[in-house]
């Protein structure tokens, strides 16, 4: 790390911490300590980067992880708020040993613990003597007496009140038990008490990386999974799962995401939405079986999770009892696979709106969407319309009349009959000045056009548009 | 003795061409001209099953046609199907005809696959009574599946082709060749369409030698929403006279 013109020591490993090597001292003092040290430049964003990775890795654990923010460089940390998750993992020691594990095959270099308040966790972990998982876990409530040990650097305080700490003889937390509590601010600022208060008592605010899913299932694999047929089973039991808790909570979800963890860290999601809430698993087991190639096993997957991200109330459902051997399904259901596939813009509805320009009468919503009724314009409209309405070469006898002839895409058409003209004016305050008279035009063959005149030009130079086909 | 073999063949193939190809109980729609109902061996268009419309590419006729062979299956109240290539679907052109956006649904899909795709699924669905794809070229197979797809359902399947294939041959029972014509309309003052509809392929019917079944001179008619018989085409010169020869002399040596 560059300060001014003097070369940092920004982090260390614990090799080079062996030799006394510390972050800050200067790249030269190093080298003089140690004159093999293999330097590397710091990059702080990549690092951020890479540890908001590894936080969306730890997803597995729990929905809810977060990067730590107050960090320096160097020694990174995650929060991962666990209530309710350890059991699915043997255990709090076992998800330490787990978490631990895992990290270290990524080649990370990682101290967990678990304990009620994050200030107690970040003293623990980073101060503590850890021999085994066991000793990660500080037991509830007992964060008072397991701290009074570590140094008081475990409050998460500046260099400046640490030193003036050890300068009273205050080096440990629990010597801080001791001193009068409405003391504390006064002679060593408002952080110190905070922070002992939130290192005992809790209470500290952290927001998720992710918003947390409010429902999920999750499912870890002994061996990491390789085969499209072993992620396809995982996804069944997975929605049979989720489906289940929100049939137990009368819920269900329009969102759904499945996310698979390699073995090497990184993570591949799949995200399918739905029209209407839904806790239906056979439907979602469709919505996901035209993508699930999409999540590519790489070295291996050893967890996959699904969440609904929200859930809203959904009253209990009656089980049809249509025969299983010809699958039907309703409207929503449709929309929701089309849209899955396609994109839920291509599956529509066209409704109409209350416009005298062709191209904006119709509005284009989703087909799950109730449109409202609109008068039909008088005359009538063709049954397409080109987006863009195109440039053609009309002949007509006098500027006021129709064409007689006209080329369009290199073909000419006579024209036996029209019909009009219609003038469509756009609305005024748009003020784009549009104004068209439209025709009805028949040519000799019978083919219907829709045709105008522009009117933005000056009559000499006329301008002709094709803009639609009758039937 | 043969006479009463070829009766019973006659009733085998009749009992193949309703039950084959129609579902257990599958129901019928008017096209709303009687003579064109007589002519198909069902009474009418079959539903469950699967139908082809092909018609020019510039010419909104086959269009036409297809949308009030929807709005017809749709019988007022039941939800239909399309499946567009391009963003040009016209909802105010469209609910003239009977289709209006309570009731039709619009799917994008440009690539066969999907298309194909779209078509399967959506004639699985109950909610339906049609769907309509936009499908350039169609295997063989694909028809086929399509086929089976529309009579387990009972919705039906319309395949509209206008641009040239180069496989025309498809399992459809039926198969529509439709052009616009022209002509002044004996209604109203609008330009109600004319369209000349050719019933080019049908199951249980063989076709002439002029390459359909029948044809007929239509007119659909803005103001009822109804598709009305101007004339009938056969009745008029309009096959070359040495053509019109060669046929007389084929039916006198039969």
């Amino acid at each position: 790390m560059n300060d001014g013109n003097v070369q940092r020591i920004a982090a260390v490993n614990t090799p080079a911490q062996a030799n006394g090597i510390a972050p800050g001292m200067t790249l030269a003092d190093a080298r003089a300590l140690v004159p093999t040290l293999a330097v590397l430049p710091a990059d702080p964003a990549a690092d951020a980067r890479a540890l908001g990775r590894l936080a969306d890795w730890c997803i597995r654990y729990t929905p809810w992880t977060a990067v730590d923010r107050e960090d320096q460089c160097g020694s990174a940390g995650l929060w991962l708020d666990i209530t309710g998750c350890a059991h699915l993992f043997g255990g709090e020691s076992a998800l330490i040993r787990d978490i631990e594990a895992r990290l270290r095959t990524f080649g990370f270099a990682a101290r967990a613990a678990i304990a009620d308040t994050p200030g107690a966790v970040w003293a623990w972990a980073r101060f503590a003597a850890i021999a085994s998982p066991s000793e990660a876990v500080i037991a509830p409530g007992a964060q008072r007496a397991a701290l009074a040990g570590l140094p008081t650097a475990g409050l998460r305080l500046d260099a400046e009140t640490i030193a003036l700490l050890q300068g009273l003889g205050l080096r440990r937390i629990g010597d801080l038990y001791r001193v009068p509590r409405a003391s504390l601010p006064a002679r060593f600022g408002a952080l110190l008490l905070h922070r002992l208060d939130q290192a005992l008592d809790g209470g500290e605010p952290l927001s998720p990386r992710q918003p947390p899913s409010a429902c999920r299932a999750v499912l870890n694999f002994p061996e990491p999974i390789l085969e499209a047929a072993s992620i396809a089973a995982a996804t069944q039991r997975l929605l049979h799962d989720l489906c289940g808790q929100l049939a137990r909570r009368e819920h269900g979800s329009r969102r759904f995401a499945l996310t698979a963890y390699r073995s090497d860290g990184t993570t591949d999601s799949l995200a399918v939405g739905t029209g209407m809430p839904t806790r239906d698993a056979a439907h979602l087991a469709r919505l996901f079986a035209g993508r699930l190639e999409r999540i590519a096993p790489g070295c291996g997957i050893d967890a996959m999770t699904l969440a609904a991200a929200e859930v809203e109330p959904l009253g209990a459902q009656q089980v049809p009892l249509a025969d299983r051997q010809t699958p039907t399904v309703d409207l929503t259901q449709l929309f929701d696979v089309l849209g899955t596939r396609l994109g839920h813009a291509q599956v529509m509805r066209l409704a109409a709106r209350a416009s005298h320009v062709p191209e904006r009468a119709v509005r284009r919503i989703p087909a799950a969407a109730q449109p409202s009724p609109v008068a039909l314009p008088d005359t009538p409209r063709p049954l397409r319309l080109f987006p863009r309405p195109e440039p053609i070469e009309a002949s007509a006898l006098l500027p006021d009349e129709p064409p007689f002839q006209f080329i369009w895409r290199g073909i000419v058409h006579r024209v036996a009959r029209a019909q009009g003209p219609e003038r469509i004016a756009g609305e005024w305050w748009r003020g784009r000045g549009l104004t068209r008279d439209y025709y009805q035009v028949e040519d000799t063959s019978g083919r219907r056009f829709w045709l105008y005149r522009d009117h933005i030009r000056q009559p000499q130079e006329t301008r002709w548009f094709l803009h639609g086909l009758f039937g | 003795m043969p006479s009463q073999k070829q009766a019973l063949l006659a009733a085998l193939r009749d009992q193949l061409n309703t039950e084959a190809v129609l579902g257990p109980e599958s129901a019928v729609a008017s096209l709303g001209i009687a003579a064109i109902d007589r002519t198909l061996p069902w009474g009418g268009l079959p539903c469950g099953a699967l139908h082809e419309v092909a018609g020019a590419a510039m010419d909104g006729a086959a269009t036409g046609f297809s949308a009030m062979l929807l709005a017809q299956l749709s019988g007022g109240a039941r939800s239909v199907l399309w499946i567009a290539n391009d963003d040009d679907l016209y909802g105010p052109g469209l609910a003239a005809y009977g289709l209006s956006a309570d009731r039709l649904i619009v799917v994008r899909a440009r690539r066969p696959v999907e298309i194909l795709w779209t078509l399967e699924e959506a004639l699985r669905c109950r909610g339906l009574a049609a769907v309509l794809g936009e499908v350039p070229d169609l295997s063989l197979t694909a028809s086929r599946r399509l086929q089976l797809a529309a009579r387990n359902s009972g919705a039906t399947a319309l395949l509209l082709r206008q641009r040239a294939g180069t496989n025309p041959v498809t399992t459809a029972v039926t198969r529509w060749r439709v052009a616009a014509m022209p002509g002044r309309s004996a209604t109203g003052e609008n330009i109600d369409p004319r369209w000349g509809v050719e019933l080019v392929r049908c199951r249980g019917r063989s076709h002439g030698e002029e390459g359909y079944v029948e044809r007929w001179l239509v007119e659909w008619r803005r103001a009822t929403r109804r598709l009305g018989l101007v004339s009938e085409l056969r009745d008029r010169p309009a096959v070359p006279e040495k053509r019109r020869m060669a046929r007389q002399t084929a039916g006198h040596g039969e």
